[in-house]
């Protein structure tokens, strides 16, 4: 695979002025690329990942996802991860089909890293977006089949002079249309109710740990409506996966935090089971 | 139709050398060595853009001296095979040896094939590793050789005579600064004894630093090379008026 009959590298690998990762894979080993393999009929019955929520605040963005994976009406798993990092000021994640998703986020991962060390600078961030866009295009008969991928990608744009408004969110289509969302946005299958609670939550002047407490709060009501979006399991300590790209980069908010971010959620429940209210003027 | 002229093996194979040799001996050099907490890499560079020295994967960088087109090509192609075998197997599958063995692969089969020129490069391979004893170098030749170096490397035109000079002064698990200076002043030396100087501006520093998470390649550049720089140049100041100055103190530096 990697060498021809004298040990030599192939050509591909010395093709000059391709700094794609996955157009080399396309010219040198196609089979791996997601969307280029036969597609079967019928349908199957696969994990599928559900709500990721983003809430962007002064200094960036905060980007989270519950941890179920569901399959028809079984739970596939109970603490599946679906925020990922991207690259060092970038975070992905994905809804829908997970296999299929996570191989795309690995994909992804890799495809800017090898630019990066090809290029020796690193994509902007509506390239990465673009980039994210035109391989979800690729599985679109897939998603044809039933077999969707809906990422949601989020990052610091270190071109933007204002750190307020560096923290970017973009959301896709199965066609690989790209979209960018103002303040916060959310996708999968809790997203409508994720969506609801932000545009109530949602502050201009919010701060990381506002936009972290948010986000919890958010996944908590797709929880109560959705049966496939997963709750905070206090039981086992599954916390949802909460990330935060800001100037110094991605960073991964632990569980030790979350585990009292999460208490604060769940006794203010225990009171008022419907969340914070809104005030009506 | 005149016929061919005839040329031995021997003699074919001793020109393409000396053409590699002469090539490689026009550039500038570069320096690879062992520091405490990593591989640190100098070359004297003044291209901002052009790098010398670059990442290849999570623990494994490249440098390179010779004809910029040539270890340029084989930089991606390592590159891509990093990644490559990454994204297939696992991060942690991906190592200094397979990099190596391919391009002693590729360089060799370049270098005693008739229908092109033979490469005028000379290539490190260095992957870090848990500990100074898990530290692999490689140095490969245009010819395709490859050995298995420890401590130190120069390569480039005064490669020689700056080897002749780490012998005597090279010394295990010293810190990052110190090894900077070392690196610097044998770079400055001339073979006729004559010193030069190296201004940050002409010089590109890296080094795979073992105690960063995943990916371990870090470029010194601007301010921070600078106090770097400074630092080793302070503490050589220090070292040459106070003779008698307690070594362990010397080997303190940052």
């Amino acid at each position: 695979m990697t060498s021809d009959s004298s040990g030599r590298l192939p050509i591909a690998f010395h093709q000059p002025g391709v700094s794609s990762f996955a157009d080399f894979l396309g010219a040198h080993a196609p089979e791996m690329l997601p969307g280029r393999r036969p597609i079967g009929s019928g349908t199957v019955d696969v994990p599928h990942g559900t709500t990721i929520v983003a809430v962007t605040f002064t200094g960036g963005v905060v980007m989270a996802g519950d941890r179920r994976a569901t399959m028809g009406n079984i739970i596939a798993q109970r603490d599946i991860e679906k925020v990922f990092q991207a690259d060092e000021h970038s975070c992905v994640g994905i809804a829908g089909t997970a296999g299929l998703a996570i191989e795309l986020v690995r994909l992804f991962q890799v495809e800017l890293e090898h630019y990066e060390k090809l290029q020796g600078a690193t994509l902007s961030l509506e390239g990465k977006a673009n980039r994210l866009s035109m391989m979800i295009r690729g599985n679109l008969p897939m998603a044809m089949q039933g077999l969707a991928v809906v990422p949601m990608f989020a990052g610091y744009d270190l071109l933007v002079s204002d750190p307020a408004k560096a923290g970017r969110i973009f959301s896709f289509d199965v066609t690989g249309g790209r979209y960018e969302e103002h303040s916060f946005h959310a996708v999968g299958s809790g997203s409508m109710f994720a969506r609801g609670a932000l545009k109530k939550f949602f502050r201009e002047d919010f701060n990381q740990q506002d936009a972290v407490r948010a986000c919890v709060e958010s996944l908590y009501d797709a929880a109560d409506d959705d049966s496939a979006t997963g709750a905070p399991d206090l039981t086992r300590k599954i916390y949802p996966v909460v990330v935060a790209c800001t100037v110094d980069g991605f960073q991964r908010i632990a569980d030790d935090a979350l585990h009292d971010i999460v208490g604060h959620v769940v006794d203010a429940r225990m009171i008022r089971p419907g969340g914070p209210a809104a005030p009506l003027s | 139709m005149s016929a061919p002229f005839y040329v031995s093996p021997e003699q074919l194979m001793r020109d393409r050398a000396d053409y590699a040799r002469k090539g490689i001996a026009r550039g500038r050099s570069n320096v690879v060595l062992q520091y405490s907490d990593g591989i640190l890499f100098v070359a004297e560079n003044a291209s901002k853009a052009l790098h010398k020295i670059s990442e290849v994967y999570d623990r494994i960088a490249f440098a390179a001296v010779g004809r910029y087109n040539e270890f340029e090509n084989l930089r991606v192609a390592g590159v891509r095979l990093a990644d490559l075998t990454g994204y297939t197997y696992d991060r942690r599958d991906v190592t200094g040896r397979t990099i190596a063995n391919a391009y002693a692969q590729t360089l060799g089969a370049i270098f005693s094939g008739a229908g092109e020129k033979p490469y005028e490069v000379e290539i490190v391979v260095a992957e870090v590793g848990d500990d100074v004893e898990g530290d692999t170098i490689y140095r490969l030749t245009y010819d395709g050789s490859v050995t298995d170096e420890h401590d130190f490397v120069a390569m480039g035109g005064q490669a020689e005579h700056i080897t002749g000079l780490l012998k005597e002064r090279f010394v295990p698990g010293v810190s990052l600064v110190d090894a900077l200076r070392l690196a610097v002043d044998v770079l400055t030396q001339a073979p006729d004894g004559e010193m030069r100087t190296l201004t940050a501006q002409q010089l590109e520093v890296a080094a795979l630093v073992r105690s960063r998470s995943r990916r371990a390649f870090q470029r010194y550049v601007g301010p921070q090379l600078e106090t770097l720089l400074a630092g080793s140049t302070a503490h050589q100041a220090e070292v040459t008026h106070q003779p008698d100055a307690d070594p362990d103190v010397e080997a303190d530096g940052v």
